[in-house]
């Protein structure tokens, strides 16, 4: 479609409020050759129990129905892998179902979950997701991960899904970022932010002390994306509880609400049709009337430039939970970072940034935990567990692993869960003697963004503070 | 392991009529660790799946002829009517009407422009293209949609004029039959196989 009627627009409506109560992740390694996917499975439940002084046991009795995230059964070599997690979680009879969206698999598992208990059908449920990537070579693996774009179009152009992407990329260097040096530079930045925050974090894969020059140094992997522009592939999982509000203040004294939305756009890029840009509620209809001006062949929307489906997923997103300028009324983000330049796609698609400026978020320090130009709190601290380029991308877990790192912020227990020792002793991973506390102080609303595929799926998952809800906006 | 006797596929009446052999068995080996215990074991595996193109099978067979054949929507009540689809949909995206095929190739040569495009020398297992590849991203006069292809002569750069070249001597098949090169190249120097028509 290229229009959309009023009734595609409506903002979505619960029947209730939903709340996210606790969540947990595993260790995320590149490779995980002593354990079985379900003992993963098992420890990101287990942390999510105890993160709210529950043995698994207990808080399995409050459980429902189970939504459950897993990308590729290529890369796990297991049809129907749901139902071996789901029975030995010890959770048979309830019913489940498997949720498969490419990259946003883990987010699309959170939209899943989120209806499930604002519809009333169940008042606890469970949000599991998880991918093993380690079980066939790097070269295997991208023929896998190349199957997710068109098989007869797309998949036989070099089996390689970075190929497929990096063509946006290329588009969105030279139009928006006008094939300039700083431009590529504010690229390289993004990457040692995130894996240097990724050191601060026990569960991380890929913890990197790097310059800008390391980056720009690395190999080429598709001009201009280079090996440290690019995110990781990763073992792991992670989960969500989530509930209604009676049931929420049962497990715990500090829920937190939680909206999820979903959009979507053509697998293949190449059907993309060109249409106006719909508008988030901090952006006006004339807006964008020079673009085309100021960023000659930028005028066409989405074109190779832009993702539709995260746009759409913040157009009802922000809306269900009353955001009208995302940098002022968030307090965190977790992004998609598959690659430096799609990071900086999204800060526009999701408004934190009007088309054509993203590169601005990061160039103002904004973007930090602590600004880097006037040492105070970064406006909106974005991807401080790493993100997908310097902790995981575990891709069924990915979605909710961001959920819970922005829920541990809003809880003000981030420190409880990165800091202790003995974790960083399981885990088998040296702790930083710099490790720095990364906790966001009062935050109290945050988004994590989980996006798949050249921008097929994409989800907004919005956590709020009881104490902090906005009102619905329904313009 | 030979592919002698790997299995061909032929459809009569409706009905799939299978002839040699389409799995190739092989034993599991141990995984062991540094000390010796069992971690895991190899899945070896080597399968054919049989796939079928459906309504888009004149697409794949105009390439083998020389042709590139899009998809027009021609139903009056759609406001999608007129729209002309490369890559080909079997269906009009807005009406899901049954778009009408229309040969491309003309347009193709005259007025083919690369959108964008991508170097890289990383691919996935099984890719046969040789390295590196060269994405390039072509739009076309009065087609709203921009299609995926890969060059086979000289640097791409957005805004070049290239023409389409057709495996027809050995085809394939598949989208590997479709190669770009640009505007004005000599019929030697493009890749062993394609030609113009």
């Amino acid at each position: 479609m290229i229009k959309f009627s009023e009734k595609q627009l409506k903002i979505p409506q619960m029947q209730r409020p939903v709340f996210l109560v606790t969540g947990g992740m595993s260790k995320f390694g590149r490779a995980m050759p002593e354990k079985r996917t379900e003992e993963l499975v098992i420890d990101s439940f287990v942390e999510a129990a105890e993160f709210i002084g529950k043995t698994p046991a207990e808080l399995k009795e409050y459980i429902h129905s189970c939504y459950y995230g897993h990308f590729a059964d290529h890369f796990g070599d297991q049809l129907l892998g749901e139902a071996v997690i789901h029975d030995r979680l010890g959770l048979d009879p309830l019913g489940n179902v498997g949720i498969k969206t490419g990259g946003a698999t883990g987010g699309s598992t959170m939209w899943e979950a989120f209806k499930a208990v604002a519809s009333g059908y169940s008042d606890c449920v469970l949000a599991m997701g998880w991918e093993r990537m380690d079980e066939v070579p790097t070269d295997e693996g991208n023929n896998y991960i190349a199957s997710a774009a068109d098989k007869d179009w797309e998949t036989p152009l070099g089996h390689i899904y970075t190929g497929y992407y990096a063509v946006m990329a290329q588009k969105y260097w030279q139009v928006f970022g006008k094939e300039e040096e700083s431009f590529r530079r504010t690229m390289a930045e993004i990457a040692v932010k995130n894996r240097g925050y990724a050191r601060m974090n026990p569960h991380a894969q890929g913890p990197m002390d790097i310059t800008v020059e390391d980056v720009l140094n690395s190999p080429v992997v598709a001009y201009p994306l280079r090996a440290l522009d690019c995110c990781l592939m990763s073992v792991g999982a992670s989960c969500a509880i989530l509930c209604d509000e009676k049931t929420a203040y049962e497990l715990t004294d500090e829920p937190l609400l939680v909206y999820v939305s979903a959009g979507s756009h053509t697998l293949r890029v190449a059907d993309r049709r060109d249409m106006d840009i719909p508008l988030l509620p901090n952006e006006s209809p004339d807006q964008y009337k020079d673009l085309g001006e100021r960023f000659p062949g930028g005028d066409r929307y989405p074109g190779f430039t832009g993702f539709l489906a995260a746009r759409m997923a913040a157009y009802y997103g922000y809306r269900m939970a009353g955001i009208v300028d995302p940098t002022e009324d968030l307090d965190l983000v977790e992004l998609h970072d598959a690659f430096t330049i799609s990071d900086i796609q999204s800060y526009e698609d999701i408004g934190i940034r009007p088309y054509g400026e993203g590169r601005t978020y990061v160039e103002s320090g904004d973007c930090y935990h602590t600004n880097p130009h006037t040492g105070e709190p970064g406006k909106l601290p974005s991807n401080l567990c790493g993100g997908l380029i310097g902790c995981m991308h575990a891709v069924g877990a990915t979605g909710i692993m961001q959920t819970v790192e922005v829920g541990q912020h809003i809880w003000g227990r981030w420190a409880e869960m990165h800091e202790d020792q003995s974790k960083w002793d399981r885990f088998g991973r040296t702790k930083p003697e710099d490790w720095t506390n990364l906790q966001v102080e009062g935050a109290k609303r945050g988004l994590a963004i989980s996006h798949a595929g050249v921008g097929s799926h994409v989800t907004a998952t919005v956590l709020v503070h009881p104490e902090h809800q906005l009102e619905r906006n329904e313009s | 392991m030979s592919t002698a006797k790997r299995g061909k596929v032929r459809v009569e009446n409706g009905r799939y009529r299978l002839d040699g052999q389409f799995h190739f068995p092989y034993p599991n080996d141990p995984i062991r660790n540094e000390h010796g215990e069992l971690m895991g074991v190899t899945n070896p595996r080597d399968l054919t799946h049989v796939h079928m193109y459906g309504g888009e099978a004149p697409f794949f067979e105009g390439l083998s002829q020389g042709k590139l054949l899009g998809t027009r929507c021609d139903n009056s009540d759609c406001e999608a009517n007129g729209s002309i689809f490369i890559p080909f949909r079997i269906h009009c995206p807005d009406c899901l009407v049954k778009n009408n095929i229309v040969d491309m190739t003309d347009t193709a040569r005259k007025g083919a422009t690369v959108h964008t495009f991508m170097i890289t020398e990383r691919t996935g297992a099984f890719n046969t293209l040789p390295k590196p590849i060269r994405f390039v991203n072509v739009e076309f006069e009065s087609v709203p949609t921009i299609l995926m292809g890969y060059l086979s002569v000289g640097e791409p750069e957005i805004g070049m004029k290239v023409v389409p070249i057709f495996n027809t001597s050995k085809p394939s098949y598949t989208i590997l039959d479709l190669s770009w090169v640009p505007e004005g190249t000599d019929e030697s120097d493009i890749p062993k196989g394609f030609t113009f028509q």
